[in-house]
């Protein structure tokens, strides 16, 4: 009870002005200084009275962290294929870390000798050629902190039922990352595209051999050909030694172990974007080439398996991106929808980014459903779940981006819910 | 390595001048594209070295290996290398199932490579890159056309006896040809 301040501002819900935090820094402090002091130690803290450990090579998380793990779910008789989530509900910011990066293999990570590795640039091109990464080390680079999606996130959300588990294992095929390498064009400018050519079919070093289209035009404008990744080379798992970075289109067009790309006058018509990567419409026809990813959001925190211990002040945060540009604006309600209030956008506010968006909220006890809806700079707007099974129905398995709604208890529990 | 030095230090020199010139034409653009220090390392690719590629298999049959094969033939390599995970007759174990019996319209579709996939090169394609999981790539091309017919025979697509070969396949019409529209490819959206 100590901890809801008693002179609180007009609300939403419990939703305070996103500043009240800044606003009230005095008054809030009066607040906390009256809840029960936390008891200090008597004596000197023991790791004043001993020696640390080492130096370290890689320095790794604190094994208290454990838990902060990718969720893996892999098929059972191929073990290399699969997914792994990120787990956003842990995590805080925007970066995520390489090692939590969420993970799509179709049959295993392969083990490449980058000194071996080498990207062909052929078809409809004046001069096929022929790039080893050393050389393309020597290329002008530039960075860009951007989401990489899967096309397949938050698949399960087509459900009749709500699935109950963590939320990054609900929306965790998408994370965000400093990817830094070679703008494509520059190479392709080298090969010389003949005029002819409108796609690249892109393929992998992997046990698939994985390929896919992707049209010449997004090629040009801003993807990059990825070799380092928060600011080291990229993780086996994330495309060692080469990948490329097609920012805000889906993930499987992110090629990770890229070894070749093709300029074709037509799509080549792979399975993964004929028979995969579309989505079957109630009437039978299919969505294909949907390359986009929508603006999207979600509440990290509080979230489900997470438990609010008594009433009072929180603060609740999540993630917002759109494939499209930057996100505008992010609201958030404690009621199920029927209130909305405008959330604090954390700056840098980036292009096919994820932006961290945070707002206090004060539980009153009661049962309350917190939704976030994201807005972004063409004026998209995050659709209810309603509204888009309405439109798709519910066999489309991909591009899944409704409004996330999470059930808070009276017993403080969180749930997933469809509201 | 093999580029000369003198020569690498010419074209560099030509890719300069061609810079500058845009960059007097549009600074926007030179300031997001450091163009002018590409140092243009591609290395030319031989016609040998092209063909050692495999080649992308495309919808028209380019790209597709002489070869041939028939239902009747790749019944017993499924048998062998593809039932352990699909099930017999491709009904379905834990690589998913392949071939499937009913609507792909409503709200319960049952899609599959019979009835939702467009083409039949892209299920020779597949078989032939990926499958069988445990040793992808290691079919022949007699063998991938082989098993390929034995799909598309279980699908109802095709006879048991058809050949299929490099010229045939490509002349295969998949029922769901043309259930699919392209979204976000400007200008080319198709029925
Ligand atoms: C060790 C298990 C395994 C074996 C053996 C195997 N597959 Fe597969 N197959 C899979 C898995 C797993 C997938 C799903 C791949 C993915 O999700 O990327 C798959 C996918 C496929 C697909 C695509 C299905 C779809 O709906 O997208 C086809 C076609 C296929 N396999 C054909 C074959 C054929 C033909 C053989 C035998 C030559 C074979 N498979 C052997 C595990 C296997």
């Amino acid at each position: 009870m100590s901890r809801i301040p008693n002179d609180t501002p007009p609300h939403r819900a419990g939703l305070l002005d996103r500043r009240w935090f800044l606003k009230s820094g005095l008054r809030w402090s009066a607040v906390a200084a009256a809840a029960p002091a936390l008891a200090l130690a008597d004596d000197a803290l023991p790791t004043t009275r001993s020696p640390g450990q080492p130096f370290s090579n890689y320095g790794q998380p604190s094994p208290q962290e454990n838990r902060t793990i990718r969720w893996i779910s892999a098929n059972r008789a191929v073990t290399g294929n699969g997914v792994s989530w990120t787990p956003l509900h842990d995590l805080e910011g925007i970066i995520t870390p390489s090692g939590l990066h969420f993970e799509r293999h179709h049959n295993g990570v392969p083990q490449i000798d980058a000194s071996q590795h080498r990207l062909a640039i052929h078809g409809l091109v004046k001069q096929p050629l022929g790039f080893s990464i050393e050389h393309l080390l020597r290329y002008p680079m530039q960075s860009r902190i951007c989401f990489v999606e899967c096309g397949g996130n938050s698949n399960s959300s087509w459900n009749a039922e709500p699935l109950q588990t963590r939320a990054g294992y609900l929306h965790g095929l998408a994370s965000n990352s400093e990817w830094t390498g070679v703008p494509l064009k520059l190479l392709l400018d080298e090969a010389g595209v003949d005029p002819e050519a409108e796609w690249l079919v892109l393929e992998a070093a992997d046990a698939i051999a994985m390929n896919v289209s992707l049209p010449l035009a997004k090629a040009r404008h801003d993807c990059l050909l990825a070799l380092y990744q928060n600011g080291e080379r990229l993780r086996p798992e994330n495309g060692y030694p080469l990948r490329l970075i097609v920012p805000g289109w889906e993930g499987v067009l992110n090629v990770k172990w890229l070894s070749r790309i093709e300029l074709a006058r037509e799509p080549v018509m792979s399975r993964n974007e004929t028979g995969r990567y579309t989505e079957l419409q109630p009437n039978g026809r299919a969505r294909q080439f949907t390359f986009v990813m929508d603006v999207k959001s979600l509440i990290t925190s509080p979230s489900p398996g997470q438990s609010l211990p008594e009433r009072g002040l929180y603060p609740i945060k999540g993630l917002a991106w759109s494939g499209h540009g930057r996100i505008r604006k992010v609201e958030v309600s404690a009621d199920g929808g029927k209130t909305w209030r405008s959330a604090e956008l954390q700056g840098p506010v980036l292009p096919t980014s994820f932006t961290r968006f945070r707002i206090p909220w004060v539980w009153d006890g009661r049962p309350a459903v917190l939704q976030s809806r994201a807005t972004d700079e063409t004026g998209r707007v995050q659709p209810t779940r309603a509204a888009l099974v309405a439109e798709r129905g519910r066999a489309g398995y991909f591009h899944y981006h409704a409004i996330v709604s999470w059930q808070v208890d009276e017993d403080g529990e969180l749930h997933h819910v469809y509201a | 390595m093999s580029t000369p030095d003198a020569l690498r230090w010419r074209t560099h020199r030509a890719v300069f001048a061609a810079a500058l010139a845009c960059l007097l034409a549009s600074s926007a653009w030179a300031a997001s594209q450091p163009t002018a220090a590409v140092p243009r390392l591609g290395q030319p690719l031989s016609s040998g070295d092209l063909a050692k590629l495999p080649p992308s298999i495309f919808p028209d049959g380019r790209g597709l290996p002489i070869g041939r094969g028939t239902a009747r033939e790749g019944a017993a390599i499924y048998d062998a290398q593809c039932a352990a995970c699909h099930g017999p007759k491709g009904t379905g174990g834990s690589g998913g199932h392949l071939i499937g019996d009913g609507a792909i319209t409503g709200p319960d579709p049952d899609p599959a490579t019979n009835t939702y996939w467009p083409y039949a090169t892209t299920l020779f394609d597949f078989n032939r890159r990926a499958m069988p999981m445990t040793a992808p790539g290691s079919l022949t091309a007699d063998q991938t056309y082989a098993v390929t017919a034995y799909l598309l025979n279980l699908g109802g697509i095709i006879g048991a006896d058809a050949e299929l070969n490099e010229r045939t396949l490509p002349q295969v019409r998949m029922p769901n040809r043309d259930g699919f529209d392209w979204i976000d490819v400007p200008g080319k959206r198709r029925r």
